[in-house]
């Protein structure tokens, strides 16, 4: 009985944690939009206007059997720093029920659009550096043979595990009559070790409820509303490359673009076999600080 | 000799000038006859131009500006290239950007959306404002 309402007491923590910081973030003057699609692990082809910044935080929560419950959570921070360009920093850090909360890493991450206009399939290039320990649970990407089992360090152990990892993405993403049809090829290298590469991969679609803007804004409309299905998970590593061993998932997810505020997203994720957890739940908010810098420049002559 | 490089310097400087006109109207020559052609389907409808007068708001003002001179060293919409171009012409740049020069792609907006932008743009509201 103790245990279980310590638990309950640990992940209320989080999730007040979660609640102030969303405040914080959301407290600003500026108003949010965002064209991205409601994905958790998958990359669209949808940059980061150039000028914004967006600030995000990813909240992760899960049971696994036999484990300690634990809350991940995550701060985004992306800049557009040009059309075809965008940058993030991650903070990352997690909490686990009989445990302790402990702060995980970070990530830098960049994404270029080598080509400059739309076309059927877009590419994307995504590059990522993290200085990430074990005790990561925001399971931003599931590669090699992740799985229940690695969660099973306590976290004094798996924080010394310190992995500085470089991460590259294909992402390949189409928009058509109002879907988004997105699909990732993950590898992961640990710089630091001779472990070998892993890969993974994620694909998604999605569609906003409905095509057309009303002519009068509303809270609850479905042109507010974006819903789709995200499905991850690991292929191995070069020395053991193929499904065995691996954790995949299959998640539907919706998001809402509240006007004038922040998008909602929320996504539970469901293990598809033994080696994965049953479910994985997920929350995010993002809000988008339009023209950030942009402050500091005057107006130029058009086009 | 100095009359030689004064010479210079003004032939350099007027290519540059026609070549900066040159890159600012880029996209307009990159727009398929196709696309150019495609009519706006929701053109002089008032609920069309309202939501893409909010669209505008949320997307496009930051930049451009709510009164469409532009902001923060981004480029105005008053001018005659975009007053002349055709709805296909505009909705093209919206769904491609010009990624080169900071304007970003909209294809994440979904594609009717894009038209109620085009019609606002093309609103004869916004149009007698900025003559």
């Amino acid at each position: 009985m103790f245990r279980i309402r310590k638990r309950a007491e640990q992940l209320g923590r989080v999730w007040t944690g979660v609640g102030v910081m969303a405040l914080g973030i959301f407290a600003g003057p500026q108003r949010c939009v965002a064209q991205e699609p409601p994905y958790f692990v998958t990359y669209s082809h949808a940059m980061e206007e150039p000028g914004n910044l967006e600030v995000e935080f990813k909240g992760t929560q899960a049971a696994p059997k036999n484990d300690n419950a634990f809350g991940g959570a995550t701060v985004e921070f992306e800049y557009g720093a040009k059309a075809w360009w965008t940058t993030e920093v991650y903070l990352s850090g997690q909490t686990t029920a009989n445990d302790s909360t402990v702060f995980v890493g970070f990530r830098w991450e960049n994404r270029f659009r080598p080509l400059m206009e739309e076309y059927r399939v877009n590419p994307v290039l995504y590059f990522e550096y993290e200085d990430i320990n074990a005790a990561d649970r925001a399971f931003l990407e599931v590669v090699g043979n992740d799985g229940v089992a690695d969660l099973a360090a306590r976290n004094a152990e798996a924080r010394s595990d310190v992995q500085r990892e470089m991460e590259m993405k294909l992402i390949l993403s189409s928009n058509a009559q109002g879907w988004n049809f997105s699909e990732n090829f993950i590898s992961e290298k640990n710089m630091a070790a001779s472990d070998p590469w892993e890969f993974g991969y994620a694909v998604a679609a999605s569609r906003p409820l409905t095509l057309r803007a009303g002519a009068r804004e509303c809270v609850f409309c479905r042109e507010n509303f974006v819903a789709g299905a995200e499905m991850y998970g690991g292929l191995g590593t070069t020395d053991s490359p193929g499904l065995h061993d691996t954790s995949h998932y299959v998640a539907p997810t919706v998001g809402w673009n509240i006007p004038r505020g922040p998008t909602i997203q929320f996504s539970p994720g469901f293990g598809l076999n033994d080696n994965s957890m049953k479910v994985l739940w997920r929350v995010g908010a993002q809000y988008e600080f339009q023209q950030f810098f942009g402050r500091f420049h005057r107006a130029s002559e058009v086009r | 000799m100095r009359k030689g490089m004064g010479v210079a310097c003004l032939v350099f400087g007027c290519a540059a000038l026609l070549a900066a006109a040159e890159v600012n109207q880029d996209w307009l020559r990159k727009v398929p006859a196709a696309e150019r052609a495609r009519a706006n389907p929701y053109a002089g409808q008032a609920d069309a131009i309202a939501a893409g007068a909010r669209l505008f708001a949320d997307h496009c003002a930051r930049c451009h500006g709510a009164d469409l001179e532009g902001e923060r060293g981004k480029p105005s919409l008053r001018t005659e290239v975009v007053k002349n171009a055709t709805d296909g012409e505009i909705f093209w740049l919206l769904r491609n950007g010009d990624l080169r020069h900071g304007m970003p792609s909209w294809s994440g907006l979904p594609e009717p959306e894009r038209w109620e932008v085009v019609a606002f743009l093309k609103s004869r509201e916004w149009r007698e404002a900025g003559s």
